[in-house]
């Protein structure tokens, strides 16, 4: 695990840009002299200068000030959805290789039909038909993102069930919950938790992309999604606006795969016994 | 071989099925309705709206009627936008979105292959590098980053390509290259890693033992096998690729079938929702369906099962 993150310079840079990103974004407030919904009327539209060191929207308001909250925000709604994705994927993985056979199939059938469906279209419909708010959207996202972590965990479970402590337990007279609870998960949740940080760009993508369509986080509030869109509508007049969070947004995906593959790695290559 | 495909025939169609009750239920038992608007409607005038597209008779006997319609290829008539049905509104829009799909998909999957065998073949050389770095950035350019900055580049500085619009075939240069890149970099990293593999296989090196030349070797021996990852990985990238497709229609101004579901779900306008829907899943099903077909034609166990 820390082979993973700091084994080359590649994985430091990414481990130190990742909680750079994280500490601004939670820090957003007290680092910038602007509120992220102040409005400057003397600086509007304005090009990056010493006042806004990534300049101005379109009605005044700082971009490094806009960009740090939409930071705490994408990465909130990420970390959330991740949780809930965690919550339906081990228990589905854990209990599908467990308890085997016909359930097993049935359960597996279940996440391979679903990989086969446009998700994105019942997360839009979703959020749109009862309303557009920010609990819904990340489990929403989160109760489409499970279905590689409940793969992964029912392999650990494959693994796990066979061992001498399972066994044990069986023998005491332990019930098949009992043991999945006590045994099984606890011992593959260190694994799992690791596979559920891979999640973690995916639900950014896919937060970014409906609040760009204007169907995610909604004004007043605001996340890197809302800020491209919003720049992208300026970028011919004012590319400025576009810049930080698109830039933002692309550091954080790119560390975060960097040291997800990383990560990845390190699991796979353990001996399984 | 045909028990295999006939086996995904029906799972597809049960899945179908799935889908269309969710939706259709999905959005009826949302808060609002198809003819709430800005003033309110006369009592009887919405009465008579409502008995004209069914929605007095109870919510099992408008589903009833909904898929019998829908058997023989009926969408029903859209609620919100006057004279025209639903067939008609994704009659306009699936062309434009099934062209950018594919013209997408098949750059990813050319650039991905081409660029993971390369890599593979120098396997930890500067070029593979290199290689691997590109796919890992293009995996973090999503085509709401993409698409702006292309714009900004190919269509207002230099002029090369239209900024939106359908009407010529350069109109879908640029919506293809944005929605590609990710999946190129996915396939890439897929080929990659499964070249790898498959070049240290013993049929390999006896083949490359043999002396045979280093083109026929990869075509004739490492990609057969090797590409089955890839293939497999089609089905999934092909319902992704959805929710991309709906920005880039979006940023380019492409009026799509994605389109017509943001706006028929925003409009309550149950029957062309749903009716997206369904066709979405019939599109990402029936590929994933020939995806199944190439995959028993590469994979001779599937094929002799």
């Amino acid at each position: 695990m820390r082979e993973a993150l700091l084994g080359t310079p590649l994985a430091r840079v990414c481990c130190a840009v990742l909680l750079l990103v994280v500490l601004a974004a939670i820090a957003g407030p007290w680092l910038s002299p602007w509120d992220f919904d102040a409005v400057d009327w003397d600086a509007i539209d304005s090009a990056p200068s010493a006042a806004h060191w990534l300049g101005t929207d379109g009605v005044g308001r700082d971009l490094l000030a806009r960009t740090l909250t939409g930071a705490r925000l994408s990465i909130a709604i990420a970390l959330a959805a991740t949780l809930v994705s965690c919550v339906i994927g081990i228990p589905w993985g854990a209990t599908a290789g467990y308890v085997g056979g016909m359930a097993d199939m049935a359960m597996m059938r279940v996440v391979d039909g679903l990989y086969a469906l446009p998700f994105i279209l019942l997360v839009i419909l979703l959020v749109v038909l009862f309303g557009r708010n920010v609990v819904l959207l990340f489990i929403a996202l989160g109760a489409v993102s499970w279905l590689d972590l409940a793969r992964i965990v029912r392999g650990q479970t494959l693994a796990a069930k066979n061992e001498a402590y399972v066994e044990a337990a069986r023998a005491m007279g332990v019930g098949t919950p009992g043991i999945l609870k006590r045994h099984i998960v606890p011992n593959i949740i260190g694994p799992a938790l690791v596979y559920a940080t891979l999640t973690v760009p995916g639900v950014i993508i896919a937060e970014s992309f409906l609040s760009f369509l204007g169907l995610g986080v909604q004004e007043p509030q605001t996340s890197w999604g809302v800020l491209i869109a919003d720049g992208a509508r300026e970028m011919r007049t004012s590319p400025w606006q576009l810049a930080a969070p698109a830039t933002m947004l692309a550091v954080t995906l790119f560390a975060l795969n960097v040291l997800g593959d990383r990560l990845r790695d390190a699991l796979d290559r353990r001996p399984r016994s | 071989m045909s028990r295999y495909l006939l086996r995904r025939l029906v799972f597809a169609l049960v899945t179908l099925g799935a889908v269309v009750t969710v939706t259709f239920f999905l959005v009826r038992l949302a808060p609002g309705g198809p003819f709430d608007g800005e003033r309110r409607l006369p009592p009887e005038v919405e009465a008579n709206l409502r008995a004209a597209y069914d929605l007095d008779q109870p919510l099992l006997v408008q589903y009833g009627r909904y898929v019998a319609n829908l058997a023989s290829g009926d969408l029903g008539p859209s609620f919100r936008q006057k004279d025209f049905s639903v067939n008609e509104l994704i009659g306009m829009g699936l062309p434009i979105s099934v062209g950018v799909g594919l013209a997408a998909l098949s750059l990813a999957l050319a650039l991905g292959v081409a660029g993971g065998t390369f890599a593979a073949l120098s396997q930890d050389g500067p070029r593979d590098r290199l290689l691997v770095l590109g796919a890992t950035l293009g995996l973090a350019l999503p085509p709401i980053v993409v698409a702006p900055v292309l714009v900004l580049v190919f269509a207002v500085s230099l002029g090369w390509f239209p900024a939106g619009g359908y009407a010529t075939a350069k109109h879908f240069v640029l919506p293809a290259i944005t929605l590609a890149l990710p999946y190129a970099a996915a396939f890439m990293r897929l080929t990659r890693g499964s070249v790898v593999e498959v070049l240290n296989r013993p049929h390999v090196m006896t083949a490359r033992a043999k002396g045979l030349g280093r083109f026929r070797l990869v075509s004739r021996h490492v990609l057969p096998s090797a590409l089955l990852p890839v293939v497999s990985f089609l089905g999934p990238a092909a319902a992704a690729l959805l929710a991309g497709s709906m920005v880039v229609e979006e940023i380019f101004s492409l009026p799509g079938l994605g389109r017509y579901f943001v706006q028929g779900a925003l409009n309550r306008d149950y029957t062309l929702v749903t009716g997206a829907v369904v066709v979405y899943a019939a599109l990402v099903l029936g590929f994933n369906l020939l995806v199944d077909l190439c995959y028993a034609r590469l994979d001779p166990r599937i094929r002799h099962a």
